[in-house]
């Protein structure tokens, strides 16, 4: 049994910490998320200078070899700084699917570039009808010669408005809903045939609406296997998963820390208000979501490369957990901060609204409950 | 014990659902508070009521009230609710007013009185400050007598909708030696008065409803204080077992969770409607029950003040209850939702929206409902107050 970090996976936080608490004071992000870009190009490229694009990218793709463990110190400190430069979709959604099903040639020319910053990237898997099934998709992609013709509209694609390329799940055969016939692409978003609107999120962040109207696309985009991909397109939302984990006991952590702190000092009745005993027992709730949403985040980052089944039951599970004590947590902050915790120039707001949003990603509790139960259904393993 | 309502109450409900109809404003219909564009957007339904004779439902005839029984106040409450009516501003009607005719002079009630029927003139809440919020008698704003006037310094915070008000009602300190509920008063201060300064305060949601008011030296007349000098603080908790009554909200929140339902209708899962989908339906079934369970509280509340108890300490488990409920809808549009409880719109033009139509401001709804819990005696208060009033703890 081991828990703790490697020299290099310390200092790789240190690094991370330094960063953020330099390029993401609160007010700066508060003025970012308000500015027609919505993000910084310059923390991006200051992110793929410090290695953090490339962390879990092979060295011979010109990363840093790392894994799920590193992605995980890196989104936790983004999630205590509410980071809202596309990283999850590019160095992690994008980066995997390519590592896991792209081609030598695939690798070759998209890693490296992804380490670099150079090449900036978005997931495209939700559709207005579709909630949180990945395989019910009206996007299709017809074959037509070589070449695929991409035709559907993906909802609330997070990060697509910096986007240099888009990864698309389309259908190339069998019904909207079924397993097979699933196919990845990964778009350039300048192809002809694509227009975005663009628009900003609750939580701060920037997602366009994007529409395929007969988008060619040749062979040489197609990530993994054709009609097959569905196993790797739960694989990669997994593992985002278990990112997002990370992200959200980071913002825990810092709504946990600022409400003792708060409690400690502001004094109602002559007394700090954390002498009430029953706001006591609300930050020992707090903590201890925050303490079992880690320790879920540890377990489903460990059971990343474990078998498809093992995967998603992890994830699954951990999703639950995370959306659970995120919404209790969230909310207990914002109580315990009293009419200041409503506010928007107080931090604890936009922390609330991230984990909020974190809940409607890939999957919310409901969802990954039904997963999770079906996943451990007796018959179903029988 | 009987619980239906009588022919003559049946007929009175028919005739509030006509004036509705053929009264309500169209442009209003369906559209919340929250969204409203200008002041006359939130006074159009007090005028119309007014006009009526319909405002200020629970105000004794010789003030203007209708005289209505608490039977009729609850089935006005209903068809108001259930066509979408928007909920009369409280600081007024609910609130300075029930203290004026209870403890204002002759000359007071007939110089404030008919400004709050007709909506003419704006109220505003000062009661809390940046220290002291649930510990109210503790509030530092000073008014010190000189000669007929007051000069007031200090700052209120989290006053609500004060960017449209003309007038604000305040608990001020005028005996900073006393024991601290016995130094307080209650003042009426004219918002155009020299010395006071409105700022914004935005919220989570993004909207601009609460405000700072700061009073550098605003001289205010002593003919504009309500009952005795350092008497303040009765007024004070009058007026807070009125404003807790009004907060359970059962007909709104009935008519919230026929909205949701429709909402689940369209939503889809798999290709079917999310109110076919058994776990939504628990939780649906969940809220309506605990929203039967209030709504009967709420009846035995409302029969034991016909009664002459007047509202009583069970206003406390309205105002738990009732905002619980509330939150927990805004928690399940958000969550039927999915992706589309993303975008935040507000700001987009009028052709750049996205998504279905009921998942629009699921989001800010549901962050701008956390206030519910804190203000108004914050849950953990009313809860103390039942331990130790109720329980005897
Ligand atoms: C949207 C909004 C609108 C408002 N509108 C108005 C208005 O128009 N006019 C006006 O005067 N005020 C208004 N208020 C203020 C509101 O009444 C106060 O926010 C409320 O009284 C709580 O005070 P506080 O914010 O200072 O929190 P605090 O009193 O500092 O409370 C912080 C936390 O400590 C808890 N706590 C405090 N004391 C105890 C205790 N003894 N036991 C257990 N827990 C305790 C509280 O429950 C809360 O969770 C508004 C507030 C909001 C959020």
């Amino acid at each position: 049994m081991d828990f703790s970090f490697t020299e290099e996976q310390t200092l790789l936080r240190d690094t991370v910490r330094k960063f953020v608490q330099k390029a993401y004071a609160f007010d700066t992000r508060s003025k970012v998320i308000r500015s027609d870009a919505g993000w910084r190009k310059e923390v991006w490229k200051e992110m793929a200078d410090l290695g953090l694009m490339g962390a879990a990218i092979p060295e011979d793709n010109g990363g840093l070899g790392g894994g799920p463990v590193e992605t995980m110190i890196i989104m936790e400190e983004f999630g205590r700084a509410l980071v809202v430069e596309p990283y999850l979709q590019t160095a992690v959604i994008n980066a995997n699917a390519i590592r896991h099903g792209g081609t030598a040639q695939q690798k070759e020319q998209w890693l490296p570039a992804i380490a670099a910053g150079e090449a900036i990237c978005a997931f495209a898997y939700a559709e207005p009808q579709g909630r949180y099934n990945l395989a019910d998709l009206t996007t299709t992609a017809k074959k037509s010669g070589r070449d695929f013709v991409l035709s559907g509209h993906k909802a609330v694609v997070l990060g697509a408005p910096y986007a240099d390329y888009i990864l698309v799940t389309a259908r190339t055969s069998g019904g909207q809903r079924d397993a097979k016939g699933v196919t990845l692409l990964a778009v350039p978003k300048n192809s002809k045939g694509i227009t975005t609107r663009d628009y900003p999120t609750v939580d701060g962040l920037r997602a366009s609406e994007v529409m395929f109207e007969n988008v060619t696309v040749s062979p040489d985009f197609v990530i993994g296997e054709v009609d097959n991909a569905l196993p790797l397109v739960e694989r990669i939302t997994d593992e985002a998963i278990a990112a997002l984990s990370a992200e959200a006991i980071g913002a825990m952590k810092v709504l946990n820390d600022a409400t003792v702190e708060y409690c400690k000092t502001r004094k109602q009745f002559g007394v700090p208000i954390g002498k009430f005993q029953v706001l006591q027992h609300r930050m020992v709730d707090m903590f201890m979501n925050y303490e079992q949403s880690v320790s879920i985040t540890y377990m489903v980052t460990l059971k990343l490369n474990e078998s498809a089944h093992e995967r998603a039951k992890a994830a699954s599970a951990a999703k639950v957990q995370i959306g659970k004590a995120g919404r209790f947590i969230g909310q207990q902050a914002v109580q315990l901060h009293g009419g200041m915790g409503m506010t928007d120039e107080l931090n604890v707001g936009h922390y609330f609204k991230r984990l909020t949003m974190i809940d409607t990603q890939f999957g919310n509790v409901d969802h990954h409950l039904k997963r999770y139960a079906a996943l451990t259904d007796d018959k179903a393993a029988a | 014990m009987d619980v239906r309502f009588s022919p003559a109450e049946e007929a009175f409900r028919t005739e509030v659902r006509d004036f509705i109809e053929k009264n309500y404003p169209a442009h209003l219909r369906g559209v919340a508070r929250s969204e409203y564009d200008s002041r006359e957007d939130f006074l159009a339904w007090h005028r119309t009521l007014y006009k009526k004779g319909w405002v200020a439902q629970a105000w004794p005839v010789e003030y203007g009230g209708t005289g209505w029984t608490a039977t009729q106040r609850y089935i006005f409450n209903e068809e108001s609710a259930a066509a979408d009516c928007p909920m009369l501003l409280p600081f007024g009607l609910s609130m300075v007013g029930p203290v004026i005719y209870t403890f204002g002079t002759p000359e007071q009630k007939k110089k404030y009185l008919p400004g709050i029927l007709s909506g003419d003139v704006w109220w505003c809440q000062g009661y809390s400050e940046p220290g002291s919020g649930s510990d109210l008698a503790s509030l530092k704003t000073k008014a010190v007598r000189e000669g007929d006037h007051y000069i007031v310094n200090g700052q209120k915070t989290w006053t609500t909708l004060a960017q449209f008000a003309d007038w604000i009602f305040c608990l001020v300190r005028t005996d900073p030696n006393a024991k601290q509920q016995e130094g307080i008063s209650f003042l009426l201060i004219d918002m155009k008065t020299p010395g006071i300064t409105v700022k914004p305060i935005i919220t989570m949601d993004g909207s601009h409803e609460v405000n700072e008011v700061w009073f550098d030296n605003v001289k205010v007349p002593v003919e504009n204080r309500i009952h005795e000098e350092n008497k303040g603080w009765t007024c004070a908790k009058f007026l807070l077992s009125h404003e807790r009554a009004g907060i359970a909200g059962v007909a709104r929140s009935k008519r919230a969770i026929i909205r949701l339902r429709e909402m689940l209708a369209m939503e889809k899962i798999d290709g079917a409607p999310l109110i076919s989908d058994l776990e939504f339906q628990r939780k649906v079934a969940e809220l309506e029950i605990d929203l039967h369970a209030l709504e009967y509280t709420e009846l035995r509340t409302l029969a034991g003040e016909s009664s002459g108890k007047g509202p009583g300490l069970e206003s406390s488990i309205l105002k738990i209850k009732g905002t619980e409920i509330q939150q927990r809808i805004t928690e399940l549009a958000l969550e039927a939702s999915g992706h589309y409880a993303q975008p935040y719109q507000r700001d987009l033009g009028d052709n750049e929206h996205v998504g279905p139509d009921y998942a629009e401001l699921v989001a800010p709804h549901y962050f701008n409902m956390r206030k519910t819990s804190i203000y108004g005696g914050s849950n953990e208060i009313q809860r103390n107050i039942i331990a130790k009033m109720v329980l005897g703890l």
